[in-house]
């Protein structure tokens, strides 16, 4: 037996089930333990999106006349698709969690691929609202290029810092939600191939009820970010 | 097995098994893969000495450096500002990220965590391993910052100075954004382990304290560090793209920086100091035979600090620019710490009177602890109380204060951990003598180092200053002796250590006599850590003589 | 106890330095008996319960009445400390209104400071005995700290932003000032001198305006040409020939010409004729223009209009120079009698 290498699995001492690892005493407790162990990571995650909103709200007291009139600049019928699509992903990936308890490959392997499919049309939109910013020059502030409906300016005709600030935290924070839709594509992936070589059942599914627990937090959010930028009122 | 020690101790009465988890499989390949929790313990343990001695050697220069005014040492120029810059900020950098966050919990918790829950492993094994490489990774991309140029930010790294300068501070940004993940998924770890992994019987008040105070940490760690990284990613981003958040030509706010920073870095020196408060609470009992005064309290305090840790960073900004209003709710909020620190200090005395008291070198260590832990503490109110700090923060006073808990109190608690769990890591019994007179030099000298940087402080000499005033310079002086005297004890400390492994094995089961269940197993432990699953049959810190039932 | 005091802490040099240390020594005193309390315990239990084969110790888990004591005093006593020392604190969030004001603008690595009539220092502050002083502050690059440590005074100097610390000096002399947030390379040498004087001496200062002119001695131009930013006289005056609206003639091209008065005569653009426009402005008013420049009188320090003559001199267009101007700055000659304070032109 030999459980110093990476080599875990102590298919003997426990009944077979290769999944089993060896310092749990029962599936139940691994299964328990993995899930704790996801909502964990989750409110890390939490925490890291909840800097840049506790950050954009303190900038959004210092400039509140430059971020209302700067989301004017978003595109929100795009915005508003991407929240759709979202929650259909959302969607998918439950019936995708669903068929696994069911036992049920062919389905599970099918939501799994609607769930990528939606992520990358969330992407592409992503891909032309950015295109659509920089060419107008709405970026942070260094490069900020003032629109004509920019009211707040100084003396001399220059305009606040404000608009551009509002783009900065646009950037970082739909561009960290976007890693993250990222890295989804990449684990929504690895697990369809892993249930397409029939790995999960209904004893056995707990990668995909994790990945699925990462892709709705994803989505949820999503779901604060689009009337954070889009909807300011 | 003819030891002294073990006269008071339980010896196990089975004889030592011949392969242990130190030899079940050999060559480096073996170590690197590893998943075991005691290997990885171990493989920290060496990392975060490298930092410590690392961080030792710039702190040290910094001493001589102050020795006078002008920097000299036999008739020639020590160090320029901009040198005495570097080495200062590389020595917090060092000593904070590399060493103190991951010391207590990635290497001595990760050793004892699961065997004091009578598991085989932590929750998460490859995870496990996967925050050592991190570590790594993060260490090479510090030294590599330190290499190819350097920092002059301090550890607080606060803009716009950071923003502004030159150097390698973009690296070293996100080195230690990537240690703040290391220490993350330890935390994610840790927390899972302690909730799914204790050996039947036992429930959460029959855990020894230390888990209860790395439990707390890992909530911390896994809560407040997120923050951290996020505020580091754009700290590099403002660098990299002038993105303008706190950058106040492009309408940013420097402040905001540091109350994100300190939203971390408050609950970081929670981190660090409540696993050095539970090795304590292991120490005191254990070696005076008597059962936890008030473990309870002692447990809840754990947690309560951890809450408290998280709505105090204002602290850290009385005279930097936060609203009035906010000044005096933190300075409120803040004596709220005190309480329960209080407590736990009056439970460890509690313990002690009319116990069976010892003093080997973990115990003495730990009455070390108790006295230069009461001295940061107290002097920690000075600094909480508003009138006051005005005068005495970003003086010498805030160093001296912080010294006195992160290395009186963290860094002390985790050497007489060391010596305490070392006969279970290595299987060999140190000299007690030297291990003896390590700590009490480490103790004189780290007096004479810090209390004089109480009066420098007090009396207005700021902190990260390059050139002083005359009249500071026989207290520069007296405070650099002693950080040699501390060098020496550490030196003592370490060569003894060393030493032992050069003897067979040689430590009983349960050199000290302790009641928690790593004791259980032999020194050191087998590779799955227990021959067989230890079912929990009486509290810990139970001394009665007769067994009971639980 | 005062030794002790003295010990510890540096020489008081406001009211503030006075509470604050009260606080300080009543904390030390606190504190040093918690500490030596707990030392006791810890030593005393260690040298009184030390081992002894076979001894069996009693089995105490807890005892709440004890925990709750132990628990509620400190909590009482933290909620006495947080109240004594934002007292203290209190007094001193809001300066009173009749405060002087001083601004500080900190840069790597230099403190500067101005007063409300526009003068300037540099490293160096008077302020008035007894009188309190406000400064306002702000840093032109990275954060600085502005610390007293007689004033028993500290505020971090912000970019951007407008920070704010006030006190009232009680004791004559100079006293420290200090950079108290890292900087960078000369953070320790961003040191300046406060100088607390008595009312006279203070007016004195004043009257000379500071050290900073000392800098400009030699060149007499470029100080004027400071002066007339700072004055005020650039909203009126241009100095590249174009007439500003409801202004005065533009500076351009007038030294040594013979300009032309509202009541038909010819003046010299000279030292004199400038320095009288000044003081007097109503005296001469060139053709074309209304009598509306306000006088200068008290309002300008000698050096500050030789400086300007100077810089008046400097955008002529005068190949052989025109009328003389002074090249060196000075201060004004004494009056007989008074004491050369100052000394660098003080008549004996």
């Amino acid at each position: 037996m030999s459980t110093s290498t990476l080599d875990f699995h102590d298919p003997h001492a426990h009944g077979g089930d290769a999944h089993h690892q060896h310092h749990f005493a029962t599936m139940e407790q691994q299964f328990d333990t993995s899930k704790i162990g996801m909502w964990l990571f989750l409110v890390t995650e939490v925490l890291l999106f909840g800097g840049l909103f506790v950050g954009f709200g303190m900038m959004q007291a210092r400039y509140p006349q430059e971020f209302l009139e700067a989301h004017e600049h978003l595109q929100r019928p795009l915005g508003a698709l991407n929240t759709v699509v979202l929650l259909i992903s959302s969607f998918t990936m439950v019936m995708g969690v669903l068929s696994a308890q069911r036992n049920d490959k062919k389905k599970l392997v099918m939501y799994l691929i609607l769930t990528i499919l939606c992520a990358c049309v969330f992407l592409c939109v992503k891909y032309f609202e950015y295109s659509h910013k920089f060419e107008e020059h709405l970026l942070p502030p260094r490069w900020y290029q003032a629109q004509p409906g920019d009211t707040v300016r100084d003396a001399a005709g220059n305009v606040s810092h404000g608009y551009g600030t509002f783009f900065a935290f646009y950037f970082m924070m739909t561009g960290l939600h976007g890693f993250h839709i990222l890295v989804g594509i990449f684990l929504l992936a690895w697990i369809a191939i892993r249930a397409n070589r029939g790995e999960f059942s209904s004893k056995y599914y707990t990668p995909v009820d994790l990945v699925g627990l990462y892709w709705h937090l994803v989505d949820l959010i999503w779901i604060y970010l689009f009337p954070l930028f889009y909807l300011i009122k | 097995m003819a030891n002294t020690l073990t006269s008071r101790g339980k010896i196990a009465d089975h004889p030592r098994p011949e392969v242990n988890y130190l030899n079940a499989s050999k060559g480096i390949w073996s170590w690197m893969t590893t998943v075991d929790h005691k290997r990885i313990g171990v493989m920290y343990l060496v990392g975060v000495l490298t930092a410590f001695l690392m961080g030792g050697i710039f702190a040290l220069f910094v001493r001589l450096s102050l020795l006078n005014p002008k920097h000299m040492l036999f008739g020639k120029v020590l160090m320029s500002a901009e040198t005495y810059n570097r080495v200062f900020t590389l020595h917090g950098v060092i000593m904070v990220f590399l060493f103190i966050i991951p010391s207590i919990p990635a290497a001595l918790g990760n050793f004892v965590l699961p065997l004091m829950l009578g598991a085989k492993d932590v929750a998460f094994p490859r995870l496990n391993l996967a925050s050592f490489y991190l570590w790594v990774i993060g260490a090479v991309m510090a030294v590599c910052g330190m290499i190819f140029g350097a920092i002059d930010t301090g550890w607080t790294f606060y803009t716009p100075y950071s923003t502004t300068t030159s150097g390698t501070v973009t690296l070293m940004v996100m080195a230690v954004f990537i240690l703040g993940f290391s220490s993350i998924f330890t935390g994610i770890n840790f927390v899972a382990t302690v909730h799914k992994l204790r050996a039947p019987g036992m429930g959460w008040f029959d855990m020894p304290l230390f888990v209860w105070g790395i439990y707390s940490t890992a909530i911390i760690q896994v809560l407040a560090t997120p923050v951290l990284g996020i505020t580091l990613c754009l700290l590099a981003l403002e660098r990299v793209f002038s993105i303008g958040i706190f950058d106040p030509k492009l309408g940013g706010d420097p402040v905001l920086f540091q109350h994100f920073f300190w939203f971390y870095s408050h609950p970081a020196v929670y981190i660090m100091i409540l696993p050095g408060m539970a090795i304590i609470s292991e120490l005191i009992p254990t070696f005076s035979r008597k059962t936890m005064f008030g473990y309870r309290a002692v447990a809840y305090s754990s947690v309560s600090l951890a809450l408290l840790s998280f709505i105090v960073w204002g602290h850290h900004m009385f005279v930097a620019g936060q609203s009035q209003l906010a000044t005096v709710i933190f300075s409120a909020l803040t004596f709220l710490v005190a309480i329960p620190s209080g407590v736990k200090m009056f439970n460890w005395l509690g313990t002690m009177y009319k116990g069976n008291i010892s003093l080997e070198t973990p115990m003495l260590y730990a009455i070390s602890f108790l006295l230069l832990f009461g001295i940061g503490g107290l002097t920690g109110i000075f600094l909480g109380t508003l009138s006051t700090d005005v005068h005495l923060t970003d003086t010498y006073f805030v160093v001296a204060h912080f010294h006195y808990v992160m290395m009186g109190g963290t860094v002390i608690a985790f050497i007489g951990g060391l010596h305490y769990w070392w006969p279970k890591m290595t299987g060999r019994m140190y000299n007690e003598k030297f291990g003896a007179l390590g700590c009490v030099l480490v103790f004189i000298g780290f007096n004479m180092t810090f209390l004089t940087q109480f009066f420098l402080g007090s009396k207005g000499m700021p902190r990260r200053y390059y050139n002083y005033l005359d009249q500071y310079q026989p207290l520069h002086a007296f405070s650099t002796y002693g950080s040699w005297v501390i060098g020496l004890g550490m030196m003592i400390t370490a060569v003894n250590l060393l030493a032992s492994l050069r003897k067979p094995y040689d430590a009983p089961d349960n050199p000290w006599g302790g009641t928690t269940l790593e004791w259980k197993t032999s020194s050191p432990p087998i590779e799955h850590n227990f021959e067989e699953q230890p079912v929990l049959e009486r509290a810990p810190y139970d001394y009665r003589p007769e067994p009971v039932a639980h | 106890m005062e030794w002790l005091r003295s010990l510890m802490l540096p020489p008081q040099g406001s009211q503030f330095a006075g509470e604050v240390d009260n606080v300080y020594m009543g904390l030390f005193w606190l504190c040093g008996v918690l500490f030596v309390g707990i030392a006791a315990a810890a030593i005393g239990f260690a040298w009184r319960y030390r081992y002894k084969p076979g001894r069996v110790t009693p089995h105490q888990t807890h005892n709440t009445t004890l925990e709750i004591v132990w628990t509620v005093i400190p909590l009482l006593l933290c909620v006495a400390i947080f109240f004594w020392g934002l007292n203290g604190w209190m007094k001193y969030a809001v300066a009173p209104g009749e405060a002087m004001e001083i601004q500080i603008t900190a840069k790597k690595w230099l403190w500067q400071f101005e007063y409300p009539d526009g003068t300037r220092t540099a490293n160096e502050i008077h302020v008035v005995l007894n009188k309190p002083v406000r400064f306002v502050m702000t840093s032109e690059d990275v954060l600085h700290d502005f610390f007293v440590p007689d004033m028993r005074v500290k505020h971090d100097i912000i970019p951007g932003r407008y920070t704010e610390v006030w006190f009232t000096p009680t004791v004559p002399g100079t006293h420290h000032v200090t950079c108290a947030e890292y900087c960078g390379k000369g953070h320790s040498d961003m040191q300046a001198k406060l100088v607390v004087d008595n009312e006279a001496d203070f007016q004195k200062f004043m009257e000379t305006g500071g050290t900073e002119w000392e800098d400009y001695k030699m060149k007499p131009a470029e100080w004027g040409r400071i002066q007339y930013e700072r004055k005020g006289c650039s909203t009126c005056h241009s100095i590249d020939g174009s007439r500003i609206a409801s202004g005065g003639p533009s500076w351009k091209g007038i030294w040594g010409k013979m300009e032309k008065m509202n009541d038909g005569k010819e003046v010299l653009v000279d030292a004199d004729y400038v320095r009288e426009s000044m003081m007097q402005p109503q005296a001469k008013i060139v053709a074309g223009y209304d009598p509306i420049m306000p006088t200068f009188q008290g309002l300008l320090r000698e050096h500050e209009i030789q400086g300007l003559i100077a810089f008046i001199k400097s955008l002529g267009n005068n190949p052989n120079g025109g009328p003389p101007a002074p090249t060196v700055l000075s201060l004004p000659p004494k009056p007989a009698g008074a004491s050369g304070a100052s000394g660098t032109t003080g008549t004996k």
